[in-house]
């Protein structure tokens, strides 16, 4: 049966070792946004012994590129962008301390023994649900990357920000479980 | 001959593209929230409630109900008896699509194919828009428009199948399309199918089948009955909403048919997301 959490960010192992395929997660705290260009510099930066511009221990890294905020609001509409784009760079970051990632759709066998290895999740959020994602977000700050515009590093705060458990650290996945269930066979 | 003069197309293209962003359309309300009712799987039935709370605080508040507010498509008819004034008609709908996106908080999500820079200060917000023209009787100009998303688009394909692979061919390649896609266009989606004509036809095809209104049917009767077929196979996959396992995958099929070359059977498959946004107006 699916469990309901709610974590505080930076994540722990112990936390991730509570997750299952299918439960359903209120995160609340920092998480950072990063796209396809952030991810190719992250990576980067790793493999050029480099500081990155946010620590990577325990943190949740949601694959988003927001629409500009209007006046008076942090941020704009702020659904998850899809993430198998990332499915390359990933790896790396879990391996150095990244515990979860917020995207939506399928992620490689790489990525998923990542998730197995070195105990981290990936969550899916709402696609499409921009509007109600966004209003969820407190704050956001742009704190790398400014150029990349939509695709730029942002802080964000957030408070019970609603994601299911896609892949654990178990090697389970939702997509197919729960395709599995309710698939008609002729 | 009738004159419209560029600036009004200017500044109903911009209304609509503002619009659009942030209404969901009542064709795909009403097929949400049929999804909603049918729904087996509790977790598919949460995910479109919240879909359904997505599109009242967009409308309420203002806001776009994606963060990817898509490139902008145009399906333009154009009256024979219609003299533009003022200006280009491809000018017209690109200024009016540019200052929509900006003017409404847009996010803008053209990029160089290869650089991946985006081009917002070089050519401008989302531009240039992909504009279909055709030229028919009368005097007035016809605007159907979609904001079409990345997500949706990337798991769309083309293929031409040889002519002996017939009806049951479309079905297999459309499954298949769909059944690989899986969670990733953001289900529950509308298909657009493009059969017949050439290579590209079918694709233009599939594409205009996405902007008829969320299930009605094809005009012909053996079409509208591949439609219900395909409707069917298609919710057998059991994807579900967010591809989190479900019995509402697919919320219409849309078909369009074109007769083709005795060696070819192009077909193709266009998605749209739960966020079929798009647009009708008339000059």
């Amino acid at each position: 049966m699916s469990q309901v959490h709610y974590l505080e960010t930076p994540l722990t192992d112990e936390d991730i070792m509570n997750l299952k395929a299918g439960d359903i997660v209120y995160l609340s705290g920092t998480i950072f946004t990063a796209r396809d260009a952030a991810h190719k510099r992250l990576v980067d930066l790793i493999e050029n012994k480099e500081e990155l511009p946010f620590p990577l221990q325990g943190a949740v890294i949601y694959f988003v590129g927001p629409t500009p905020p209007k006046p008076g609001e942090p941020i704009g509409s702020a659904g998850p962008t899809t993430s198998y784009r990332m499915d390359s760079y990933s790896p790396t970051l879990i391996k150095y301390g990244l515990k979860g990632m917020i995207g939506k759709g399928k992620r490689n066998q790489a990525v998923k023994d990542a998730c197995k290895e070195y105990k981290a999740v990936y969550f899916g959020a709402t696609g499409g649900a921009g509007a109600l994602l966004g209003k969820l977000i407190k704050d956001a700050k742009v704190i790398a990357y400014e150029e990349l515009g939509p695709e730029a590093i942002r802080m964000l705060k957030v408070e019970n920000f609603p994601v299911t458990v896609i892949n654990d650290a178990y090697g389970n996945d939702l997509y197919e479980e729960g395709r599995k269930q309710y698939e008609v066979k002729d | 001959m009738r004159e419209i003069h560029y600036d009004d197309i200017v500044s109903a293209v911009k209304n609509m593209v503002i619009h659009t962003a942030t209404n969901l359309p009542e064709d795909a309300l009403n097929k949400l929230k049929e999804a909603h009712e049918k729904e087996k799987s509790p977790v598919a039935k949460k995910v479109l409630e919240q879909l359904l709370e997505n599109a009242e605080i967009a409308r309420d508040e203002k806001r776009p109900l994606c963060q990817d507010t898509g490139l902008a498509v145009y399906f333009v008819k154009v009256g024979q008896d219609v003299r533009i004034v003022g200006g280009l008609l491809k000018d017209a709908i690109n200024e009016g699509t540019e200052k929509g996106y900006i003017e409404g908080y847009l996010r803008a999500s053209t990029c160089d194919c290869f650089t991946r820079e985006n081009l917002k200060d070089k050519i401008g917000y989302n531009l240039p828009a992909v504009i279909h023209i055709d030229l028919v009787e009368g005097d007035k100009i016809d605007i159907e428009y979609a904001a079409k998303g990345g997500g949706s688009e990337n798991v769309s394909r083309a293929r031409v199948l040889a002519p002996a692979q017939g009806r049951e061919g479309v079905i297999d390649f459309v499954k298949s399309v769909i059944s690989e896609a899986g969670p990733n266009p953001c289900p529950p989606i509308i298909v657009g199918v493009g059969i017949g004509g050439t290579f590209e036809k079918a694709a233009i095809s599939s594409k205009h089948a996405l902007f008829r209104e969320a299930g009605q049917p094809n005009p012909d009767p053996e079409v509208a009955e591949f439609e219900k077929e395909l409707l069917y196979e298609l919710n057998k996959l059991g994807i579900g909403a967010m591809g989190m396992g479900g019995t509402e995958t697919v919320l219409a099929v849309h078909v369009e048919k074109n007769p083709c070359h005795i060696a070819s059977l192009p077909v193709s498959v266009n998605v749209q997301c739960h966020s079929s946004r798009h647009s009708h107006i008339t000059l």
